[in-house]
């Protein structure tokens, strides 16, 4: 659930305000209100399109999370790992192709286990 | 509240997903001048945003097509149609490259482009760009309230709010399309909290029936805090409290697979072990679904080497096949005016008895949008701007009896758990799903004769009428169909009844009809 606006970061350009499928956030004054956190649903989407990784959205989608004293660990990694600024041939999405491959071969790990077991 | 808004437009799509895009695109392609209209806003909301879609995808080969479509026809159970199956084969073949200019397309590892699985935030993203470069004029957070019709009943626009302006809104179509996803019933499942069921509701005031509704048991595995996608998941061994081993099929069992969990997970928690997964997953995953990654770096977990609880989410008809009943080639309704598109139709055209999930309904998704919408586009009438139109919303809007405040929260629980509780769903049977369609329907009757408001204060109260109306045509399909076919299970017929190989057509909103469907080949 969404956690926090970093003051420190945010530059006010409420892009969080229109983006959320469900208008958690209004424009407010030094950063945008989160107005109704009940109505996150924790889909990070916010944080992706946040230009200046001023957004943290916390991990338990049932529960709202006090914020924790040091989001630099976190920020921005979402936008990193999806290349999400990159020009479109970066090559951001090269990997993608293997994710077919991969969940059929867990799948043919749990069969043959069953079979062993 | 702000000015009310009145637009005038060739073609209205409702909903803001990839179907919603790929209908706006093509209708826009087409000459006409489209708006859509999304609850949320066009690239975020709606399950594609958060997901992955694969895309059922066979190269322009005859005899490659043939075998792809044999397979597909043996899964469907006899509900399919393989006219429809080449048709988005060879639609989603033409049209998903062409998002190229705002998509960046991976490497398929041997020196050319991998286009038939897409990241949903990307895709979005780009679809929002490839609609607005074709000129279509996007309305996010307008959520549509109720559809409006002519004198001669022909769905000419629709009427809604627009969120952020607290307006009305209310725009006159020559033809309207029906986009809003399908529903998931508040389950918490990734991406689907906007995702209630509204076309289905809006379709069936305007008089439209709905078919494939029993086929709505899917069931995602994510951590127990937060539903994710569940590539991760396919090798997983399953605990209990005690560090006892659960037997569990392999995800291949399908149905067997989620019954174990269900099982398990009603007796006490259940914990994943991932410590088996793929050994080239954990290094990529993050490159594959940063989403996923990240849900686990914040919660403190190492998901392939600590165990960690998890929960089953439902997907009501997301993963289903139902939705609003197709008629022809070109996505109409049976309601003049009023096409369907994605899982705001019926899937069953394609996927038949199996699940909709994954490939098919993305290829689904992408065709029938773009199907409608060049049909809508050459259809499209211009409404003259005096024609008098009648606003077709019952439920929420105007109360059958004397107004009254809600239990809202309580009701949607109720209704949540008569579609998605671990016993009810995996285990259907006469006796529950009779129990289920008497409660929801005294839910129905009782939004319906009370339930009021006005502005944005009318979306949640419509959606929950919405999630009521899908939740009994659900129920009552699968308790009609009293026979095991495809992904709809009945413990108390467990086989396929052949006298039962015909789709089922429910519709009705305070009394619910059904009907056996003639299949198309018969009719022929």
């Amino acid at each position: 659930m969404i956690e926090v606006i970093r003051e420190d970061l945010c530059t006010s350009c409420n892009r969080c305000v229109e983006v959320c499928p469900t208008l958690v956030f209004d424009e407010g004054g030094k950063t945008p209100l989160i107005a109704r956190p009940d109505a996150c649903q924790t889909c990070y989407l916010c944080e992706l399109y946040c230009p200046t990784g001023a957004i943290h959205v916390g991990h338990d989608q049932f529960a709202r999370q006090s914020p924790a004293p040091d989001h630099s660990l976190h920020a921005s990694l979402i936008a990193a790992d999806h290349g999400w600024a990159a020009p479109l041939d970066a090559g951001q999405l090269d990997d993608y192709r293997l994710l077919g491959p991969l969940l059929n071969e867990g799948v043919e790990i749990a069969a043959r286990r069953q079979i062993k077991g | 509240m702000g000015e009310p808004i009145r637009l005038a437009c060739d073609v209205l799509v409702i909903g803001g997903g990839m179907a919603a895009a790929w209908a706006a695109i093509a209708a826009a392609e087409a000459g006409a001048h489209v708006a859509m209209v999304d609850k949320g806003y066009c690239g975020t909301s709606g399950v594609t945003a958060t997901g992955g879609p694969n895309h059922w995808w066979v190269p322009e080969d005859p005899a490659l097509r043939a075998q792809a479509i044999a397979r597909q026809s043996s899964k469907a159970q006899g509900l399919a149609d393989e006219a429809w199956m080449e048709q988005i084969l060879a639609l989603t073949f033409r049209h998903l490259p062409t998002l190229a200019p705002w998509y960046p397309f991976g490497s398929d590892g041997a020196g050319g482009i991998y286009h038939s699985g897409v990241r949903g935030p990307e895709y979005m993203r780009a679809l929002r760009s490839f609609a607005l470069a074709r000129g279509v004029t996007i309305l996010d957070h307008h959520p549509a309230l109720e559809l409006l019709a002519d004198r001669e009943a022909r769905v000419s626009g629709a009427r809604g709010h627009a969120l952020r302006h607290d307006a009305p809104w209310d725009i006159r179509a020559g033809a309207t399309i029906l986009a809003t996803g399908g529903c998931a019933f508040r389950s918490g499942l990734i991406g689907s909290a906007l995702n209630t069921g509204d076309g289905y509701l809006m379709g069936a005031e305007a008089g439209a029936e709905l078919s494939g509704m029993e086929f709505s048991i899917a069931f995602s595995l994510s951590p127990a805090w937060a539903s994710t996608r569940t590539l991760p998941f396919t090798a997983a061994r399953f605990f209990d409290e005690a560090g006892h081993e659960i037997d569990v099929p392999s995800p291949r069992a399908g149905h067997a697979h989620h019954q174990a969990l269900g099982r398990a997970m009603l007796a006490g928690p259940v914990y994943a072990d991932l410590s088996e997964a793929p050994a080239a997953l954990p290094p990529i995953l993050h490159r594959i679904q940063p989403l996923t990654t990240a849900s686990f770096a914040r919660a403190g977990i190492d998901p392939f080497r600590q165990r960690f609880p998890v929960r089953l989410f439902g997907e009501g008809t997301i993963r289903g096949t139902g939705g609003l009943r197709i008629l022809d080639q070109e996505c109409r309704t049976s309601v003049a005016g009023l096409f369907a598109a994605g899982d705001a139709a019926t899937r069953e055209l394609v996927a038949g008895a199996a699940s909709g999930g994954g490939a098919v309904n993305s290829a689904w998704a992408l065709s029938s949008g773009r199907i409608a919408g060049e049909a809508a586009a050459r259809e499209a009438r211009p409404i003259r701007p005096d024609s008098a139109l009648t606003g077709l919303g019952r439920a929420g809007l105007h109360p059958t009896a004397e107004a009254r405040a809600l239990d809202q929260r309580g009701l949607a629980a109720s209704i949540e758990s008569h579609m998605h509780h671990y016993d009810r769903a995996l285990f259907r049977r006469r006796a529950s799903l009779s129990a289920s369609l008497d409660t929801l329907g005294c839910h129905w009757d009782f939004i319906a004769a009370h339930g009021q408001a006005t502005g944005a204060a009318a979306l949640p109260l419509r959606e929950l009428a919405a999630m009521a109306a899908t939740a009994r045509w659900c129920t009552a399909a699968a308790l009609a169909r009293d026979e095991t076919r495809g992904v709809h299970v009945r413990i108390d017929a467990p086989d396929l009844a052949p006298s039962r190989g015909h789709r089922l057509i429910v519709g009705g909103l305070d009394t619910v009809r059904l009907r056996p469907d003639v299949l198309l080949e018969d009719a022929a």
